[in-house]
């Protein structure tokens, strides 16, 4: 079934575009990533040009965070405190992302310093997850008992000023750490059209420490309102959402978002968490030899 | 000399019109519409030639159709690998670039028309002129240049169909040209050549409007006058559809 695009300028394929946001629904429900991760570089090999990839993409976030955090909710899996300083720190982030975007983009070095950037933060997450998760199972296996998670106390954390207890979190700490780490996530929305949640999650985890129970329900309620407000601006900005291919991506992934968070609970955590880190590291593997391999188009265009 | 000798070339046909054949062209829509369900379309250019005598020669003329998008300014990246890096390292404007260019013929272009008369009107998509703007040195300009026709033809935006023009006993011509689904829209224009041994002998055009109609019409007018509140509009759908499928699945029996 073939439907135009109106901001995009093309016929796509509906029924792909509902399976694409299904498949990243689930993922979304299941570990509290948006997935755009997976539609931005999936819509632009469809033949969708990239803004309106990345445009589009976010406001499908907002649908499927909305969808994964009532069932979230629903099982007390939110730290609402935690999220509103996640949200606080979005908010600037994504104003900060649209500026170092705009910059980047003058001098056509946005793709590479992109690539680079998730390189190196991917590889890391990925690795810690792997290592962690992996010891969990390993211990499983053998019987014994799985090592008690480890409280990490991080000292700069620690030292930081005005202590706020977040109680879902199950932590004493300053606001001011997860302040910055949605800044930075709120960034990376405005630019890849990724929820922050890919960075959120495994960062709540093992920087913040904060109870896993309520890391993926806390990273949906933050990615909820910061994809909503990249998709205003860049509707205003860069005109460049894509009513229709949201819509698409939005049907396949809040039915795909139920799902995961259904599934969830079915799976054991560190299992999860194993799946999650073997997808991190094999994106940020696939994007270093990207780096490398000959590109298949020398050439790129951009309108004046 | 070379300008001088461009003008005279262009203003033949109007010299010798009394005794040329011309050409009386239509097309099959003057405006395509894009819904949809729109997955391209087919431009059908047809018409007749008339000869002075009434009669058409012993040898047959050829015909060329140009369809041809409104231009813009683009700016064209080339990548090159730095330090072990694809990376963009170079670029090049080109200050009217067609968005769209098909051409169809009766016979191989090279076979109809000298190279210069060919450059001349800009028949073929060799011989657009993309007016370079950068000031780069000349073989730097053609090389990017060659990059931005390579990405051009490939989305089936520049096209050559040889062959995919008939003439019927020597009088009625016939040609189609397809139009992709990703064309852009704007204000084209087809141009109809008569070709006789080697000389463009009569040029006809036709103006065609293609544009979104319907819903596709008003989301992408939405879009571009009330921002704001088109990006309100995304925002709630996305939540309404999410909260949707939550309390759809909240009410499922488990």
């Amino acid at each position: 079934m073939h439907l135009y695009l109106p901001i995009a300028g093309l016929s796509v394929n509906a029924l792909v575009i509902v399976l694409l946001g299904g498949l990243v629904g689930v993922l979304s429900g299941m570990f509290g990533v948006g997935g755009g991760f997976l539609t931005t570089p999936l819509l632009i090999f469809y033949g969708v040009p990239p803004a309106v990839a990345v445009a589009s993409s976010a406001t499908q976030i907002t649908g499927s965070s909305v969808s994964g955090l009532l069932a979230h909710s629903r099982r007390q899996g939110v730290d609402f405190r935690m999220g509103t300083v996640l949200v606080a720190g979005g908010a600037i982030g994504s104003v900060l992302g649209g500026l170092v975007f705009r910059l980047l983009q003058k001098t056509g070095q946005i793709d590479t310093v992109l690539s680079l950037l998730y390189v190196a933060l991917l590889g890391w997450i990925g690795l810690t997850m792997a290592r962690e998760s992996l010891a969990s199972v390993l211990a499983e296996k053998r019987g014994r008992p799985p090592p008690p998670p480890i409280k990490r106390h991080r000292r700069l954390i620690a030292m930081l000023p005005l202590r706020w207890r977040f109680y879902g979190a199950g932590l004493y700490i300053s606001p001011l750490a997860p302040f910055a780490l949605g800044l930075l996530s709120g960034m990376l929305t405005v630019l890849m059209g990724v929820s922050g949640g890919f960075i959120l999650v495994p960062a709540m985890i093992y920087v913040l420490g904060v109870s896993a129970r309520v890391v993926v329900g806390t990273s949906l309620f933050q990615g909820l309102f910061v994809t909503a407000a990249t998709t205003i601006v860049h509707a205003t900005t860069t005109r460049s959402v894509d009513i229709v291919l949201a819509g698409l991506l939005l049907v396949g992934s809040v039915i795909g978002a139920q799902l995961g968070a259904g599934l969830v609970q079915r799976v054991r955590a560190e299992h999860a968490r194993l799946v999650l880190a073997v997808i991190v590291l094999a994106i940020a593997i696939r994007m270093a030899l990207g780096l490398g391999w000959r590109p298949e188009e020398i050439y790129t265009v951009q309108p004046l | 000399m070379r300008a001088a000798r461009a003008v005279v070339a262009l203003a033949a046909p109007l010299l010798v019109g009394a005794a040329e054949p011309r050409l009386v062209p239509d097309v099959s829509d003057t405006r395509i519409a894009i819904a949809y369900s729109f997955t391209g379309a087919e431009l059908l250019l047809f018409g007749a030639i008339v000869y002075p005598d009434g009669h058409p020669p012993a040898h047959p003329p050829d015909i060329a159709v140009v369809v041809k998008g409104p231009a813009e300014p683009l700016l064209v990246r080339e990548k090159a690998k730095i330090a072990g890096i694809w990376m963009n390292h170079a670029s090049e404007r080109f200050r009217s670039v067609p968005s769209f260019y098909a051409l169809a013929t009766t016979r191989p272009l090279d076979k109809i028309l000298s190279a210069r008369t060919a450059a001349i009107y800009e028949l073929g998509t060799a011989n657009l002129l993309l007016s370079p703007a950068s000031g780069g040195p000349a073989d730097q300009q053609q090389r990017f240049a060659a990059g931005l026709m390579d990405l051009k033809r490939r989305s089936g935006l520049y096209a050559e169909h040889v062959g995919d023009v008939s003439i019927q006993q020597g009088a009625l011509y016939r040609a189609r040209v397809p139009v992709p689904a990703r064309v852009p829209v704007g204000s084209y224009t087809a141009e109809t050549f008569l070709i006789q041994d080697g000389r463009i002998v009569a040029v006809a055009s036709r103006d065609i409007d293609i544009d979104k109609t319907g819903f596709e019409r008003f989301v992408a007018t939405a879009a571009d006058r009330w921002p704001l509140g088109y990006a309100l509009a995304a925002v709630g759908l996305s939540l309404l559809l999410g909260w949707l499928a939550a309390t759809v699945f909240r009410r499922r029996p488990r």
